[in-house]
């Protein structure tokens, strides 16, 4: 059975491209079909993070306004052969987007696919609201700061309000996947802990990703974290929280970076 | 007691966690109540438009959220008393909630 997932926020710049990439990409590699969507009308930029920006020739708004078929929009990865994109457009604007043309486009999608992962925009107008819709299950990214914890709390509302499950009267699955986390930092008291931010928000949590430089670094080169560096820290909490988001019970901690002879040797050099 | 504690800042967490908590009770209750207090504006003025010709524009609603309680006040100019049977100045509703 086809899972739609929506990655959302509210806030901008708290990790859900990032997450959307990672999540979609670890779930790939578990040998899922999956296929990530971007929302991001206007300014996209999945297909950048996931190093498919030079090979995007249709895009979501094509395929809802028939000028061309799904099959032409969908970018197979390179890397993970189950992995697709499905970019949004960089020209068109948002009111292109109709909730009728995002439903028969999920729809397709749900008979090819295991796992279709939405990337939400950032705010709560249009464009977030049509990513969230169709949705089965939530995946709130969310920094340990008061601004995105806020944001956070109003997405929640959102997702039991206004989504195609809310008006069936059922409720949306919402994980809580926080990103930017520094351990130490947390509990020297100068950064909200895991446990302040579960218990604010109260649902639960998918996943902690740690603050981490290999993040950046994979976006540079385009590639999801957990495939450039699937032992780095941010590497493997994404896929234990794939693996969460598949059901999977795990002990939740925070991965930590383990170095080896040979990047302690060599992986501290700059330039 | 670290000796040396007086030279670290103040850990400031535990006042996001406050100011959090604060403010998202607050939204959350404007968020779930606020149609509470349209639908109960509405079937007053509904009532009263039973009784005599209502002015929209006569009509203010004033909502005040306090700690512990909240205010509806909705004050209604009632139209020149020759025209009606109903008694009295200008009318004040005011409803706790």
């Amino acid at each position: 059975m086809a899972k739609v997932v929506v990655v959302t926020s509210g806030k901008g710049g708290v990790g859900k491209t990032t997450s959307t990439a990672a999540l979609g990409a670890a779930l790939a590699q578990a040998g899922r079909m999956v296929v990530v969507i971007d929302f991001d009308v206007g300014l996209r930029n999945l297909d950048l993070v996931m190093g498919a920006e030079r090979r995007v020739v249709y895009d979501l708004i094509n395929v809802i306004q028939g000028d061309a078929r799904l099959s032409q929009a969908l970018i197979r990865d390179k890397r993970v052969e189950t992995l697709h994109l499905l970019p949004a457009s960089q020209t068109r604007d948002k009111d292109a987007l109709t909730q009728e043309g995002v439903g028969k486009v999920i729809a397709e999608l749900r008979e090819k696919f295991d796992y279709i992962i939405c990337d939400s925009p950032a705010g709560i107008e249009r464009g977030a609201t049509h990513a969230m819709y169709h949705a089965d299950t939530a995946v709130v990214v969310t920094n340990p700061e008061v601004s995105s914890v806020r944001d956070s709390d109003r997405i929640i509302g959102l997702l039991d309000s206004k989504t195609a499950k809310a008006e069936k009267g059922e409720r949306i699955d919402k994980h809580l996947l926080l990103t930017r986390y520094h351990p130490g930092r947390a509990a020297r008291g100068e950064m909200l802990k895991v446990e302040d931010v579960l218990e604010i928000l109260s649902i639960p949590l998918l996943g902690i990703i740690p603050e981490s430089e290999e993040v950046l670094r994979a976006s540079n080169i385009g590639t999801p974290v957990t495939l450039s560096s699937p032992d780095s820290a941010p590497g493997r909490a994404y896929f234990d929280a794939a693996k969460r988001l598949q059901g999977e019970t795990l002990a939740m901690m925070v991965p930590e970076e383990k170095r080896g002879l040979m990047s302690k040797l060599f992986g501290r050099r700059v330039a | 007691m670290n000796l040396f504690g007086f030279l670290r800042p103040r850990p400031t967490a535990p006042v996001a966690r406050e100011r959090l908590q604060i403010l998202l009770a607050h939204e959350r209750s404007i968020a779930g109540g606020s149609d509470l207090m349209a639908t109960l504006k509405e079937e007053i003025l509904g009532v009263i438009a039973r009784h005599f010709p209502l002015e929209r524009e006569k009509v203010q609603v004033k909502l005040d959220r306090g700690d512990a309680y909240s205010t509806l006040e909705i004050d209604i100019e009632v139209p020149s008393l020759a025209k009606t049977q109903a008694s009295g100045g200008p009318a004040k509703l005011a409803a706790g909630g």
